[in-house]
């Protein structure tokens, strides 16, 4: 299977950057992350909840810091459960309405963080989890590929199955209410999934870019969209066009992938910033 | 009772507390078929409050029951609801199309709309007199009065077993204001649908509603329009009595 993708991308991309199989391998990733983020994105970014994907990626770092103490061999277990607990935790305290909605998020996102930074300095060292800052792309294994590609169509699944009740209750929570929809489960289940799409990719975005590449191309189609159509295929659109151009780019400049895919992924933002004023 | 058969929606004792406050205690209050109950108070009474009540949104003790036409008892009754302002982002790139689409069809609406999905939404959206060119609009670009056109388009579907106005009109112009109301009336006389008012504007109350109650966090009086509307607590709350005639 993976032998023949393989040779897929040799005869369609015979370049200089896709003879690695680490490049190989990326550019898979890449193709099955990008369209995931931008299909989310928009969700989050009607839900203004782009902090809370940045709060969960702080969160990762206490999820990293538990693994270590727990002895685990894969910190995806332990960085899951917290950054579920985080979630639940943060959902319970947004429906009590006490403060406002960045407050909380932002105290959970700087709680998150802070602790992840003292367990991991008590236990020994951080520098050697500061890896999980940047992220390497690059790293991926074929192995886990599949993963991905799982974790792509559960999304899609839920996106087509979903969709409709999530866009209402996002709109208007008591609109959404007087229709049936359980809007309390349905923002739960969404930070759920967010929490999972961010757990299982921070080890190659890293903390620090994880909400910027869950954000960015979904706000630059937000720019030029007039249909929730528009929104979602120019959303996927830019996430695919900046993670790839990132990528090749990144090869031939030696940047950082994560942070190069970003800037792109910026750049485009910019440019249909200009062109939804001239629209306007 | 004679009349079980009328009452759509039954409030029992219903209260709600919020931080330790008591913002609706004890109220009592029966929604029949085929009838525009109007909720009257001052800001603050708790009329939003038991509106969100029926929806579910908020905590609450006591009891609400709900019955169709035939009397049957209803678990979990369809509620159209046309809030006085909306929120809701204005940049959102959600049409009046995606909004209908959603409520009502399977296809998911980021991946466009069915024929039969956009002739429905049509047809919903002409039923209350709102013009099919709305429908590529967002809802962000929508005037006051077309917005409200949408939002009881989309209440309507499906027939709801209650119907709750908070302040329907408050962003709508005159001629609109009219239109609207024939149009509610219009489903109270042919669905015999039960309606819920919240109105601040007497003269409206007057006009459309069949029974009033005075809401001050507990029904103050309730009872057929004009009676209510003659009862001291309603003159002294509203300030009718003070120098000039009863509202214009």
């Amino acid at each position: 299977m993976i032998e023949g993708l393989y040779r897929l991308i040799d005869t369609l991309l015979p370049f200089e950057w896709t003879e690695f199989a680490f490049m190989k391998n990326a550019l898979l990733a890449i193709l099955l992350i990008t369209p995931l983020f931008g299909l989310v994105g928009t969700m989050i970014v009607n839900n203004k909840l782009s902090f809370f994907s940045d709060a969960l990626g702080h969160s990762a770092l206490t999820g990293i810091a538990l693994g270590v103490l727990l002895g685990m061999d894969n910190y995806l277990v332990s960085m899951l459960g917290f950054a579920l607990v985080f979630a639940v935790g943060i959902c319970a305290v947004l429906r009590s309405r006490v403060s406002s909605a960045d407050t909380i998020i932002g105290v959970f996102s700087s709680t998150g963080m802070a602790l992840g930074i003292v367990l991991l300095s008590a236990s020994g060292g951080f520098a050697k989890f500061s890896a999980y800052l940047i992220g390497d792309i690059l790293t991926v294994q074929a192995s886990e590929l599949k993963w991905l590609l799982l974790l792509l169509v559960v999304v899609v699944l839920l996106w087509l199955f979903f969709f409709n009740r999530f866009l209402l209750a996002s709109l208007n929570p008591d609109l959404a209410a007087s229709k049936g929809i359980p809007t309390g489960v349905y923002q739960l289940a969404f930070m759920v999934v967010v929490a999972v799409l961010v757990t299982a990719t921070i080890k190659w975005v890293g903390i620090l870019l994880i909400s910027s590449l869950l954000v960015l191309p979904a706000a630059g189609a937000r720019n030029i969209a007039r249909s929730m159509r528009g929104y979602h295929f120019w959303s996927i659109g830019i996430a695919l066009v900046s993670g790839v151009a990132g990528l090749i780019l990144s090869y031939y400049a030696g940047t950082a992938a994560g942070g190069t895919i970003v800037l792109v992924a910026a750049g485009i933002f910019f440019v249909t910033f200009l062109l939804g004023r001239r629209r306007a | 009772m004679a009349q079980t058969c009328q009452c759509s929606t039954n409030i029992q004792h219903l209260g709600v507390r919020r931080h330790g406050d008591v913002i609706l205690h004890d109220v009592n209050l029966e929604i029949h078929h085929g009838e525009i109950l109007a909720l009257i108070g001052q800001n603050g009474a708790g009329k939003s409050t038991l509106l969100k009540a029926l929806l579910g949104q908020i905590p609450y003790t006591g009891e609400v029951v709900f019955h169709d036409a035939s009397g049957a008892r209803i678990r979990s009754p369809r509620i159209g609801y046309v809030p006085q302002n909306l929120e809701f982002d204005r940049n959102t790139p959600v049409t009046v199309l995606d909004m209908l689409s959603a409520n009502r069809a399977r296809f998911p609406v980021w991946l466009g709309h069915k024929k039969e999905a956009a002739a429905a939404a049509k047809a919903a959206l002409e039923r209350v007199g709102g013009d099919a060119a709305l429908l590529k609009k967002r809802l962000g670009m929508l005037s006051g009065g077309e917005l409200q056109r949408v939002l009881l388009a989309f209440a309507l579907e499906p027939l709801p077993d209650l119907l709750l106005l908070d302040e329907p009109v408050s962003a709508v112009d005159r001629p609109g204001i009219a239109r609207f109301y024939d149009l509610v009336c219009h489903m109270r006389r042919v669905h015999e649908m039960p309606i819920l008012l919240v109105s601040h504007d007497l003269s409206h109350v007057r006009r459309y509603a069949t029974r009033a109650a005075l809401l001050d966090h507990t029904v103050v009086v309730s009872g057929p329009v004009e009676e209510v509307m003659d009862t001291p607590a309603v003159r002294e709350t509203f300030g009718l009595d003070a120098g000039k005639e009863e509202s214009a």
